[in-house]
């Protein structure tokens, strides 16, 4: 079994949330039990605005340096994820139909490496 | 080295050598389609098949042809994969040591049963890979064309394409993309991207580089093979054929566009048209149009007439009306009007031209052109002509156009 992570990307803007919302937050947990039934689920979660992110990085001099703010200013950023477990790449993108269609929002399917 | 996929054969010297080109042309794709099963590895399978028609080349010219070219190929191809990666393996390559697991649990059987040549055609034109990728994959895995060849074919420098197959065979293989033949739910979805590809090296094949074309008739007739029972297969394989049967006639001997309308109609090739008539009528039997099966109809009436005066332009407008319910392109709607034309004369056509917005397409302009030189407004159609040229794709084209904008000029 290979592993899938399926990103969600949010465009970065604070729209109050549309009347579909909370039916979208009803389909997302359908999406989650139908996961965990058909034994596919590892892990999801979703995520805070990208403003609370806080990014480190080792400096020339050998120390870590903490700083505000998302590693890379985008138009889109992530906004949750799925982990998945699949057979291979056609039934990873099954999920990520029904993932995309629950959230209304473009969702990326990528592969991890393998175990080595 | 020799590389076999090079033309190497010397017509009337070297039978062999020419014998030697021809399975590798023939068995090029299910060698690889087998050997990446067995695998499960397009890159394995791909080194090996090489090695092999490197090896009958040197061979088979002294020692004869097998009695079985391919079933050598693919034996040899797979002795000297299993030789190669027990040599990795040994040296704690878990890839290699991954591959020849595979491969024992593989039968090594070519049968009629299960092609992997279709497994292969769906595995390279996977949705998951861009057009440009699922082109050069599929003309470098089922028709055995090597990177330079395609790079050329394609108008793109080499280490381009190279780059693209290796990202595209990449993406295969991290991402998991299956080597299968689509369940029914998904098939015909995942049809119509193979079909495109197809049509789409046809189409770069149509002036100026006719092996692409050869070579799509070539995967259409394997298609129309694996899969008899799909129309749109039969129906793409048709209008292909044809479209190929006007290929003596489509240039001048000085290479210059020469119209369908003016046209020599006794160069067409008639086998390809009775070919192509045949999978027409097989079509019309089945009752389950699809847009290439009525564009080889719209084909089929043009085949069949014996001068322009003579076409059945009313057929040819019904189909159009067909093929816009299945397919309404701003293209369909352009060749449609032509149709009109015919039928009630250039102003309502033109009418129908002019609420298009295909600027960019240079036969919009060209057609545009002649609808108005028809309705004597020579100094609009010579702009029209002038802008079809700018446009243009190729000389022959260019060629065309420059000779009707001078002639409306005059």
């Amino acid at each position: 079994m290979k592993q899938y992570m399926l990103s969600v990307y949010h465009p970065e803007t604070s729209e109050p949330p549309t009347a579909d919302f909370e039916q979208s937050v009803k389909d997302v947990a359908a999406l989650n039990d139908e996961l965990m039934a058909a034994g596919a689920w590892v892990f999801a979660g979703g995520l805070h605005p990208s403003s609370t992110a806080t990014v480190l990085r080792v400096s020339p001099g050998g120390d870590v340096i903490t700083t505000d703010g998302p590693f890379a200013e985008g138009k889109e950023v992530i906004g949750g994820l799925w982990i998945i477990k699949a057979t291979d790449l056609d039934s990873a993108l099954e999920w990520g139909r029904k993932a995309t269609r629950a959230c209304r929002i473009p969702v990326e399917v990528r592969p991890f490496q393998e175990e080595v | 080295m020799p590389d076999p996929r090079r033309g190497t054969a010397i017509p009337g010297r070297s039978l062999t050598s020419a014998a030697v080109e021809r399975v590798f042309r023939e068995e090029y794709g299910r060698a690889v389609a087998v050997l990446t099963r067995v695998f499960g590895d397009i890159d394995i399978a791909e080194d090996a098949v090489q090695d092999a028609f490197t090896e009958a080349a040197s061979r088979w010219p002294s020692a004869g042809l097998p009695p079985s070219p391919a079933g050598w190929i693919i034996t040899t191809a797979r002795n000297r994969a299993i030789d190669r990666l027990r040599r990795e393996a040994s040296r704690d390559d878990k890839h290699a040591q991954a591959a020849l697991l595979h491969a024992q649990d593989e039968p090594l059987e070519v049968g009629p049963v299960r092609d992997d040549r279709l497994r292969l055609i769906f595995t390279c034109c996977h949705p998951a890979l861009g057009m440009a990728a699922q082109v050069a994959l599929t003309l470098r895995l089922l028709g055995g064309l090597s990177t330079p060849e395609i790079a050329h074919a394609f108008l793109v420098p080499e280490a381009t394409m190279a780059q693209r197959l290796v990202r595209a065979k990449g993406k295969i293989r991290d991402a998991g993309i299956p080597y299968r033949v689509p369940a029914e739910a998904e098939l015909p979805g995942r049809l119509r991207t193979v079909l495109a590809v197809v049509y789409l090296i046809f189409n770069e094949g149509s002036l100026t580089r006719p092996e692409l074309s050869a070579e799509a008739i070539r995967l259409g007739r394997l298609l129309a093979t694996l899969m008899p029972d799909e129309p749109e297969v039969l129906g793409l394989l048709a209008l292909m054929l044809l479209t190929e049967s006007r290929r003596p006639a489509r240039t001048s001997s000085d290479g210059v566009l020469v119209p369908l309308g003016s046209q020599d109609r006794a160069r067409w090739d008639q086998a390809a048209i009775d070919e192509g008539l045949a999978l027409v009528r097989r079509c019309l039997r089945r009752g389950q149009p699809g847009p290439y099966q009525i564009q080889a109809a719209i084909n089929a009436v043009h085949s069949s007439a014996a001068s322009v005066a003579d076409t059945g332009w009313s057929q040819i407008l019904a189909l159009y009306d067909q093929l816009m319910a299945v397919a309404p392109t701003p293209v369909v709607a352009l060749n449609r009007a032509v149709a009109v034309a015919e039928i009630s004369g250039p102003s309502g056509a033109l009418a129908l031209v002019d609420e298009l917005s295909l600027d960019g397409y240079y036969l919009f302009h060209a057609i545009r052109a002649d609808l108005l030189r028809r309705l004597g407004r020579d100094a609009e159609a010579t702009l029209a002509y002038q802008a079809a040229i700018d446009r243009a794709q190729n000389a022959a084209e260019r060629d065309y156009l420059v000779q009707r904008r001078d002639s409306c000029a005059r």
